[in-house]
């Protein structure tokens, strides 16, 4: 790595792999930019536009500019594309395009501008007279970084201060752009616990997981009255039932035929009608059914001691 | 490999981004497509720095950079600012002006 910074103007790389270095970079950059436009989803369109900007960093340090190479991956694909993706989940990671065509022929006319575009550029450039890279070691500059140096802080040290006013101007637009004002006055202590009783559920919501048969945040909480809520599971998981095209109360269902097998036996403790003696009676015979139908029993017998 | 080839690679890139601002319509797209309308000027930049034999090209790319990172910061910012109030980053949507 020192070796390619102290290079200078130009690169020690071999003239044969820098050629098929060029070509494999130019294939691969051009198809993930031809990609990003075609592309629907928006996530994907950043993930071709890294692989661009990945493989124009190769360039430019295969061009003597390791300097900039590194600030292309530091700044560019780690912190401009990131920023992207950030505002991307903000709006929405789903924001497809729509495919219609909102103006009639835009697309045909889109592709016919890329073609002028390109040819006219070519043509222009093709008789511009481009010279060929001058050797490595020619450069007056000794090291790219001190050259890049020496240049921002003398020559262009007026713009780069103007860039200081800019980034400091943009860093307050966004500020301000992104500011929302608040249009109702702050929620006070008191008033969060009004609502709260106002809304008839003081408790919080019941946590997912049936717990005799299950111990997911898939499965719904059964509440006492025997019912399952959906309240209680995350909508995340719903979706991922929708996506995965699944019935999403697939599980409760099962569950629920299997408390309606386990019912019949819990009818033998309905209460304080049944004669003690016929609930205390399996409890010799074996413990885990004499649970079963003891425990809802309890809270029935009311205020009844155990003896 | 002389820096006509990356001028011509420079090329191409600027119309795929170019040929990306006309015909998408979301909002973040379209401003990706412009990022890669200024890399693709970099590349140029670089080359032509590389032809000359002086820096003066990659100080101009070095300020590209700072200045397409100050333009993503308030852009995006507008981007969220029209969502909040029209719940759509399609660029189809914003036309309060239009008529």
């Amino acid at each position: 790595m020192s070796h390619m910074l102290a290079a200078g103007g130009g690169t020690n790389l071999d003239a044969d792999y820098s050629v098929a270095f060029f070509w494999i970079l130019a294939v691969v950059a051009v198809g993930a930019g031809i990609a990003m436009v075609c592309v629907k989803q928006a996530v994907h369109c950043a993930l071709m536009l890294a692989v661009v900007m990945l493989c124009l960093a190769a360039m430019y340090a295969m061009q003597g500019a390791p300097f900039l190479a590194f600030v292309q991956v530091i700044v560019y694909t780690g912190a401009v594309l990131m920023l992207f993706l950030f505002v991307m989940m903000l709006i929405g990671v789903s924001s497809a395009d729509s495919l219609v065509e909102t103006i009639k022929g835009q697309r045909l006319f889109a592709g016919l501008a890329g073609i002028g575009l390109v040819a006219l550029l070519i043509v222009g450039i093709g008789h511009a007279a481009i010279g060929s890279a001058p050797k490595p070691g020619a450069l007056q500059q000794a090291d790219n970084l001190t050259g890049l140096a020496k240049l921002i802080f003398t020559t262009y040290v007026f713009p780069f201060e103007v860039t200081a006013a800019l980034l400091i101007t943009a860093a307050l637009g966004a500020m301000v752009l992104a500011h929302r004002e608040r249009t109702s006055p702050k929620p006070t202590q008191r008033d969060v616990a009004r609502r709260k009783i106002a809304s008839g559920q003081v408790a919080p919501e019941p946590p997912p997981g049936v717990y005799a048969l299950h111990d997911a945040v898939d499965m719904p909480a059964l509440l006492p009255d025997g019912t399952t809520t959906e309240r209680s599971v995350s909508r995340a998981m719903t979706q991922r039932d929708i996506d995965l095209r699944r019935d999403p109360r697939g599980e409760v269902s099962a569950d629920l035929e299997a408390g309606a097998k386990v019912a019949p036996e819990l009818q033998l403790s309905p209460g304080g009608a049944t004669p003690r003696s016929i609930i205390r009676a399996p409890r010799g015979a074996s413990d885990g059914r004499a649970n079963v139908s003891g425990t809802p029993s309890a809270p029935a017998n009311g205020g009844s001691e155990p003896e | 490999m002389s820096p006509a080839h990356y001028i011509f690679l420079s090329v191409i890139l600027f119309t795929i981004g170019a040929i990306g601002v006309l015909v998408r319509r979301n909002a973040i797209v379209i401003f990706m497509c412009i990022e890669l309308m200024l890399n693709a000027c970099n590349l140029a930049f670089v080359a032509f720095a590389r032809m000359h034999g002086n820096l003066d090209g990659q100080v101009v790319a070095f300020f590209v950079m700072v200045v397409a990172a100050a333009e993503v910061v308030v852009g995006l910012a507008i981007l969220m600012a029209i969502y909040r109030a029209r719940r759509s980053a399609s660029v189809d949507d914003a036309s309060l002006l239009k008529y």
